[in-house]
């Protein structure tokens, strides 16, 4: 298991590299232009000069191979640097800079490394996202079993019905559907996210939960609609199974036979799901981000996308190919570890 | 069924009811899904509505009507009597006039268009890329591999980096409609056909070991033969059921394309863009939001059911159950 660990977080080196030059080789072809802001009094040679210090006038695989630098060797060393000089964990070794001097991804439209936008919205998205799926997950998952328990009964048919609705709503028709639900007509939730809000104490505890709950429950109803599905099917293949026959044979209580023998063995395939939908709910979190602005991951790449900031999309874009790439490789080691049929020797 | 009489055990029983050609017990099969059915129904309904739509309610969908703006649709009258409505505009007008029933007829013709046409795209693909790394060898490693790299691509960023970059060069080549229309067809088209391949490579892979495979090889029939003639008609059901999923993907895909701003330009209407239009006033006029996501979401909704009655129908495990 070990090794077939180690041999796909080494095979997941050349994907990532690939898909990055794709991205690069994407935004080479913009035809925006960084300098359309800059007024027409500033001379051509000056605009000239502007233009080589953004680092455009180089040919292309110069940019791709300083953008790999930038992204690979220096922000690390940025972040061993912070890690020695602040934190407690590595703050007992001198104080390193590594750093001092180089050049990192710096985006055009803040003139501040990208890095800090990244380290700004990520626990944005982070929270949002995580506690959608979170959500999602723990709902999907009693639905998808006693569906499945009682199948063909009066719940299955309505929670069959139910997530079907809620895997065909996208989430920009929920998304404005509970607002104007919530927030316009009842006003019981704010309808955008705050997001520099400082969680001190009750009172600020209790807007930060307010303000949540509608990206939340936008996201978490995608989740719990696949999931349950998953749940649903997952438990009725294995209920047709000999072994539950045995078990019940054997005078084994039904809460046993369904919760530890049929459970457990419908959860590998529905835990391999679970970690595959979580690329897949950063993309709509784009979407849902931009409905309530939360200034999360999504909302940061469209503003840059529309600012034609080139450093930012494509930092931006690869650290969702990052997130994919991660979740994948997750899934594929829990499948091998939870199934000890499985074998990737 | 005929008796065996006991005195010729040798006799077959012969069965009394003609003989059901395959797609016939398909189409008995997919007629006791209700959910399918009533899809079927209503995606007819909606490919109808939007085809014949504008020879019935001739009224231009661009058409502005400054003096007629912000009307209610028509039930609007039922609770409030003071709402301006009328019956020129049934579904009510937006902040410029425009009639909302001739926009969300033109909103449905351009998103089931794309729709359609990107799935056709995307199954094309996905086809040809499943059957030539499942039915070639040598071909399988680097096919597979390319899917798998495209299955780890962040597609959503993507598609809209794609969207907002070609934009331009393409509207200036082809005119903004038309280029927008050939952009998204084939951005969505090309970034969704990895499900189909994978799962016609699967069942190729399974096929071309069996005997009557085997048999056209032996009498020298072409590799080309062999696959228009033996292996897609087997392959069918698999993606007739991811046909019915591309759809509803590449709907959902073109109005959040539209949703966000990178879709078709603002007097081209489309449901996500008459969506993401009447976002911004729905605290005022909350009925413009829910026509068109009601529209988007009932659409997809049907598809997604006749994707289940198909998948049941084409399984032969299921029929006669």
């Amino acid at each position: 298991m070990l090794t077939f660990t180690i041999r796909r977080l080494l095979l997941s080196i050349p994907t990532l590299l690939f898909i990055s030059l794709a991205i690069f080789m994407l935004l080479q072809l913009s035809p925006g232009d960084p300098m359309a802001q800059v007024p027409l009094t500033v001379p051509p040679d000056v605009k000239e000069k502007m233009r080589e210090a953004l680092g455009l006038g180089q040919p292309v695989h110069v940019q791709y191979w300083k953008w790999l630098v930038q992204f690979f060797w220096i922000e690390p060393l940025v972040f061993i640097d912070w890690a020695t000089a602040n934190t407690w964990w590595l703050g007992w070794l001198p104080d390193t800079s590594f750093s001092e001097d180089k050049l990192r991804v710096i985006s055009w439209q803040t003139r501040g490394p990208v890095m800090d936008l990244v380290i700004q919205s990520l626990p944005q998205t982070f929270w949002v996202v995580g506690m959608s799926y979170v959500v999602g997950v723990l709902i999907a998952l009693p639905i998808g079993i006693y569906s499945a328990y009682r199948h063909y009964s009066v719940f299955d048919q309505a929670g069959t019905f139910v997530t079907m609705i809620g895997f065909s709503i996208p989430p920009f028709f929920t998304g404005p559907l509970l607002i104007w639900i919530f927030a316009v007509q009842l006003g019981w939730l704010p309808s955008t996210y705050n997001t520099v809000l400082d969680v001190v104490d009750w009172d600020t505890f209790v807007i930060q939960l307010k303000q949540m709950v509608l990206p939340v429950m936008v996201l978490a109803l995608q989740t719990t609609a696949q999931i349950s599905r998953y749940m649903r099917s997952a438990m009725l293949d294995n209920l047709k199974q000999d072994y539950v026959r045995t078990a019940r044979a054997k005078g084994l209580r039904e809460s046993v036979v369904v919760m530890v023998h049929v459970l457990r063995n419908s959860m590998i395939p529905v835990i391999t799901v679970i970690a595959l939908g979580i690329p897949s709910i950063f993309g709509g979190a784009i979407i849902t981000e931009n409905v309530f602005q939360v200034n999360g991951l999504g909302y940061q790449l469209l503003n840059a996308l529309f600012a034609s900031d080139i450093p930012t999309v494509m930092t931006f874009t690869f650290i969702f190919a990052i997130l994919i790439v991660l979740f994948n490789l997750i899934a594929d080691v829990l499948y091998g570890v939870l199934d000890p049929r499985i074998r990737y020797d | 069924m005929t008796d065996v009489s006991p005195n010729n055990p040798l006799a077959d029983p012969i069965p009394t009811a003609p003989p059901t050609s395959q797609w016939q017990d398909v189409w008995r099969q997919f007629k006791q899904h209700k959910g399918a059915v009533l899809g079927g129904g209503f995606l007819l309904f909606i490919t109808l509505f939007v085809l014949l739509g504008p020879y019935i309610w001739t009224l231009e969908a661009t058409k502005l009507d400054i003096r007629a703006k912000n009307m209610r649709p028509i039930i609007w009258g039922l609770w409030d009597g003071d709402a301006k409505i009328g019956w020129a505009h049934p579904l009510g007008t937006d902040q410029l006039g425009r009639d909302l029933l001739s926009q969300t007829i033109e909103g449905g013709r351009a998103s089931m268009a794309v729709g359609w046409a990107a799935m056709v795209l995307s199954l094309l693909l996905g086809t040809a890329v499943g059957v030539l790394s499942g039915f070639f060898k040598r071909l399988d490693f680097i096919l597979m591999r390319f899917t798998d790299l495209m299955l780890s691509l962040p597609l959503l960023p993507i598609l809209l980096v794609a969207v907002t970059l070609f934009r331009e060069k393409l509207s200036q080549t082809f005119g903004i409609e038309t280029g927008m229309f050939i952009l998204i067809v084939s951005v969505v088209g090309i970034t969704s056909w990895m499900q189909t391949a994978r799962i016609v490579r699967a069942d190729v892979l399974a096929l071309k070991e069996r005997e009557f495979v085997m048999a056209a090889h032996s009498i020298g029939t072409r590799p080309g033969k062999i696959i228009m003639r033996h292996l897609l008609p087997n392959v069918l059901s698999p993606i007739m059921v991811s046909a019915t999923l591309g759809l509803a993907v590449a709907i959902i895909t073109e109005s959040a394309l539209s949703f966000l701003g990178v879709g078709f330009p603002s007097d081209f209407p489309t449901w996500g863009k008459l969506l993401a239009d009447a976002v911004q006033r729905m605290d005022l006029y909350p009925e413009r939001v829910f026509l068109p996501g009601l529209m988007i979401s009932l659409t997809v909704l049907s598809v997604n059911y006749i994707g289940d009655g198909l998948r049941d129908a084409l399984d032969p495990r299921m029929r006669g159950r």
